[in-house]
């Protein structure tokens, strides 16, 4: 694996307060990091400054050797894609929702047509395709969310705690599904989840953000068996 | 009988565009106020939400001292033509159509914004998207900037004048039969007005519906 991304030195300020700094972080090429952290900590606010919704105070940040800052608006964000914690779905089918970010990058019909059978059926929603979003369970929407995002082939998956408002047991069988898809995949993703088991089940390595701020980066065990500080064992222990 | 036509396709006609323009100017400035993140905001939506309920008969004194001949527009001579009563009727649904295309895009969640950027999409495609998002309640602003000029009688007669055959519309129409004691055709005209109202909106209402359909 190779450096894909790389953060240094970075501040965000968010209504007049810091919101997230880091000194350094690097993120390899196909790997998963899970980001773990109490509520309000600054974990989402790292998805937003990588997918240039927000812009940092300060720091650096490379996606494969560039200065996102000197990349093009656009056409970086069109290298990524988003799942956010609810699945935002447009009111429209879900076929069209699932090709929804084809549509803003002018993908002809045939390919569109075809992307879209793949991943519905890789997430299994394909016999959902003619219905309404509105029309969707909680699981069932969000499954669609995954299909959209995924159909992009992006270079960067983000996704902010995308199972969160889900039931348990839906909960399980996403997390298992994507676990597999992203061992299969080794699409470079960054999620942000509460839970460190989660964490574990789909992440390579875990990031813990406390505080607006970067404790720790490491294998779920590390984590565990060394924590960086107190503030990162308290966390732990309260989960 | 041929008065009656003339005069309820003038009032169609003047009112149609009028709407129209409004809708070109209220829908981005509508979008620009609900999504901009700007100093000044707050206070330029309460002053479209005034305007919303701006008296018709103060617009038409307005527009009429402009368009007089010896007002700042005087050379134009548009006074007591159909043209000023599109200005007058654009002023008064400009702020309707603005003020409740604004609140519709509000209603959105604002998550979308950043959802839809995030899956690649340009501001441009973004703000479609969210019109296309929003399209009931924007039809709904249509057909309120409609309703507010159809049925609007003080601007008309002051700016248009309520000359037959050339400015007479509907209810400048329905005034005038009234002021007459010819009560049975203002009735009359006042059914037909209306039950084209009714018409449109209920051609409106029918889009709208089909849209929401699930």
């Amino acid at each position: 694996m190779s450096e894909f991304i790389s953060i240094r030195d970075f501040l965000v300020q968010r209504n007049g307060r810091n919101a997230l700094t880091i000194h350094s972080l690097e993120i390899q090429r196909g790997e998963t990091l899970a980001v773990v952290g109490p509520n309000g900590a600054g974990k989402s606010t790292l998805l937003l400054v990588l997918a240039r919704l927000i812009k940092p105070v300060r720091g650096q940040i490379n996606f494969d050797g560039s200065p996102i800052s000197q990349m093009d608006d656009l056409e970086y964000r069109r290298k990524i894609s988003f799942v956010f914690q609810d699945p935002l779905l447009m009111d429209m089918t879900v076929e069209k929702n699932i090709a929804l970010g084809l549509k803003f990058r002018g993908t002809d019909k045939e390919e569109t047509h075809a992307r879209v059978n793949k991943w519905s059926k890789a997430m299994g929603v394909d016999s959902l395709l003619g219905r309404r979003a509105s029309q969707l369970s909680g699981g069932e929407a969000q499954r669609v969310s995954l299909a959209r995002a995924f159909i992009l082939d992006p270079e960067l998956l983000l996704m902010d705690e995308p199972f969160s408002a889900v039931d348990p047991p839906t909960r399980a069988q996403l997390l298992k599904d994507l676990s597999n898809l992203l061992s299969q995949d080794h699409r470079t993703t960054i999620i942000v989840t509460h839970n460190l088991k989660e964490a574990a089940q789909v992440g390579d390595r875990v990031a813990v953000i406390i505080n607006g701020e970067l404790k720790q980066v490491g294998t779920p065990k590390q984590i565990k068996e060394k924590p960086a500080d107190k503030s990162v064992r308290e966390f732990l222990r309260e989960l | 009988m041929s008065d009656i036509f003339e005069i309820t396709l003038l009032s169609l006609q003047v009112s149609t565009i009028a709407t129209l323009v409004s809708l070109l100017i209220g829908l981005p400035l509508g979008t620009w106020l609900a999504l901009g993140n700007f100093r000044g905001r707050s206070f330029l939506l309460s002053i479209v939400n005034t305007g919303m309920a701006l008296p018709p008969v103060v617009v038409g004194l307005v527009v009429a001292m402009t368009l007089w001949r010896s007002g700042p527009l005087g050379d134009l001579h548009l006074i007591y033509t159909p043209i000023a009563i599109i200005i007058a009727q654009t002023i008064i649904s400009a702020p309707v159509v603005t003020g409740l295309t604004a609140a519709a895009l509000a209603a959105l969640d604002p998550r979308l914004q950043q959802q839809l950027l995030g899956l690649g999409a340009s501001r441009l495609q973004m703000i479609w998207m969210l019109w296309c998002e929003a399209r009931l309640p924007l039809l709904a602003a249509l057909m309120a900037g409609f309703g507010s000029v159809i049925s609007e009688v003080g601007a008309s007669m002051m700016v248009g004048g309520n000359i037959r055959g050339q400015t007479r519309v509907l209810t400048t129409a329905i005034v005038l039969e009234t002021s007459k004691g010819e009560f049975e055709k203002a009735l009359a005209l006042s059914a037909l007005l209306l039950i084209l109202t009714y018409l449109i909106n209920l051609a409106l209402t029918l889009i709208q519906q089909k849209g929401h359909k699930r």
